[in-house]
């Protein structure tokens, strides 16, 4: 499948800025963040930033983004419309938490707040990580795997910002490095299974089923001398040694480089404002190319037509 | 509204006879003429005359090399949507552009509110649905809904332009939910089929297969003996044919 980057870019930043809003919200819940506090209140903003990018940018994969409203619905059988529907639904309490941040309010208020805005992200990230696990065509998505593998992605990215921001306001993240540790191993060994399940798949369907003819040798000739759109969009392969690469660079800057520097900080909870900066952008590094190998490893079945023996 | 209709009063589809197609493509430019001034107008194509040519199309002719029990050589193999029962291209669909329609089976793509988030081509298996990168909404085959309903075109010509242009009638076009339709007696006559029915979208559209070819291999014809017996000159061609055949 085609990696566009308009999409790459907003599953990546939207899910980072869920992921934070799910941790902050889940802070306040403990009591480690109050609402007048300052990295609530920056945090908040910059989990609505993220979110606010990674939306605005999916509108840039749309033919007619103009259009862009119709898209909220279909939610009955759309995870797409679900999750635009999701995601504009976790604004609300999202924004007012913030603006409580801003003015101060009462614990009444904000904790059930904090419970629906927690609630929303965790829903938004499934109905992204749904939207390509019920494509039954493309058999490296169609996999229950594939939303939690969202999901984790999405809890990593924004513990690993949280992080960032409690060290900036000077506080002890000793707990918060630990907590950002472990969901980076958990997305880490969850991709790990990911690579491995697709890797001994080799698909079910075939060239022959796509026909439904016995003996299909080759295509002798195509239906058009250069790619048309299906081709240019679901035709889209990386080499496999060049996909290897690829994933060791997803490994070693999204997972162990940001790993090891949050369990220095987690043993001695030193150096947070030096070295949380470098996590977060290794960290966003890795899982940029581990969303761009998400699309670029993923093989459509209609590509029997154009030649391929099995997807 | 994308969700499917629990059962349409018809199942309005195509019948492609693969034993008789020649692999012209009259099909696939006829149905391009047609549907880039009917209801999916523009068809656009992107670099026409440049190095790098293409443009939405909704009909594609493939040829492949099969070498089955019963069949050795090339199939053409026109490839269009095949209107499915139950297809997941209008269930995606977030906008509810992508449809299928109660009363004949067609599922069609509304232009006017399609955003072009291109979900529905990621959801055929069969890769039926083009894109068009100028007007920024999905094309797809719409079975000419604007021919065959059309009462200003002559009676004869209310079928697709693709069926209407075949030269060899490997195209047919009928209601398949009528078993006494001539499309659907002549799936059941020819043993009809569907493509990737393993994913049990149910295609409406239905394929025959190559005849049983009698004789695979054509035999070079052997060539009688030359005779032994007969004139001085016959003897002569005879012995000077043995000779050069040695």
């Amino acid at each position: 499948m085609h990696p566009a980057y308009s999409v790459i870019l907003f599953t990546t930043s939207s899910g980072a800025g869920y992921g934070l809003l799910f941790w902050l919200s889940l802070a306040h819940l403990a009591g480690a963040q109050p609402v007048t506090g300052w990295s609530f209140f920056t945090g908040l903003l910059l989990a609505l930033g993220l979110i606010t990018l990674g939306l605005l940018s999916s509108t840039f994969h749309l033919g007619r983004p103009e259009r862009a409203w119709r898209a909220l619905s279909q939610w009955r059988s759309s995870w797409l419309s679900r999750e635009g529907v999701v995601a504009i639904a976790t604004y609300a309490p999202a924004g007012l938490l913030w603006l409580l941040a801003l003015f101060g309010g009462p614990a009444w208020l904000t904790l059930p707040l904090a419970v629906l805005a927690a609630l929303g992200a965790v829903a938004t990230v499934w109905c992204t990580g749904m939207i390509y696990g019920s494509l039954r065509t493309i058999r490296e998505w169609h996999q229950p795997l594939v939303p939690v593998l969202y999901l984790a992605n999405a809890a990593a990215s924004g513990a690993v910002l949280l992080v960032m921001l409690q060290a900036f306001a000077g506080r002890d993240i000793r707990l918060a490095s630990l907590i950002a540790l472990l969901a980076l191993i958990t997305a880490g060994a969850l991709k790990l299974v990911y690579w491995r399940r697709i890797d001994a798949d080799p698909g079910a369907y075939t060239v022959d089923m796509a026909l439904g003819l016995e003996g299909v040798k080759r295509q002798l000739e195509p239906p058009h001398s250069r790619p048309n759109y299906v081709m240019r969009e679901m035709g889209y392969d990386v080499a496999r040694k060049h996909a290897e690469t690829l994933r060791r660079t997803v490994l070693i800057w999204g997972f162990v480089v940001p790993g090891v520097m949050l369990a220095f900080q987690a043993l001695t909870g030193g150096l947070g404002p030096v070295l949380m900066p470098v996590v977060v952008l290794a960290a966003a590094a890795g899982l940029v190319v581990e969303r761009w190998l998400f699309f670029a490893e993923a093989s459509h079945v209609s590509m029997l037509y154009y030649g391929a023996e099995r997807a | 509204m994308t969700t499917l209709p629990e059962k349409t009063d018809k199942s309005l589809g195509l019948v492609i006879d693969l034993d008789i197609c020649v692999g012209c493509h009259a099909c696939v430019t006829s149905c391009k003429e047609w549907n880039t001034g009917g209801y999916s107008a523009p068809l656009t194509d992107q670099e026409p005359y440049g190095e790098d040519p293409h443009g939405a199309f909704l009909n594609r002719v493939h040829s492949y090399e099969v070498d089955n029990a019963h069949w050795k050589g090339t199939v053409h193999f026109p490839r269009s949507c095949l209107h499915c029962e139950t297809p997941d291209c209008v269930t995606v669909c977030p906008t509810g552009a992508s449809y299928k329609r109660e009363e004949d089976g067609i599922v069609l793509v509304n232009p006017d509110t399609c955003i072009g988030c291109k979900l529905c081509s990621w959801a055929c298996p069969y890769g039926a649905r083009e894109y068009d990168y100028d007007d920024g909404v999905m094309k797809k085959c719409t079975l000419c809904v604007d021919r065959i309903y059309n009462e200003t075109i002559p009676e004869e010509d209310r079928v697709p332009a693709c069926v209407k242009a075949c030269p060899t009638g490997a195209r047919a076009f009928g209601d398949l939910a009528d078993p006494d339709s001539a499309v659907s007696r002549n799936v059941a006559a020819r043993d009809g089929f569907n493509l990737l029915d393993e994913f049990g979208f149910k295609p409406v559209n239905k394929y025959l297969p190559p005849r049983k070819a009698s004789d695979r291999t054509p035999q070079v014809a052997t060539e009688p003996a030359a005779p032994e017996t007969g004139s001085a000159l016959e003897k002569l061609f005879a012995w000077a044919d043995r000779a050069l055949s040695r």
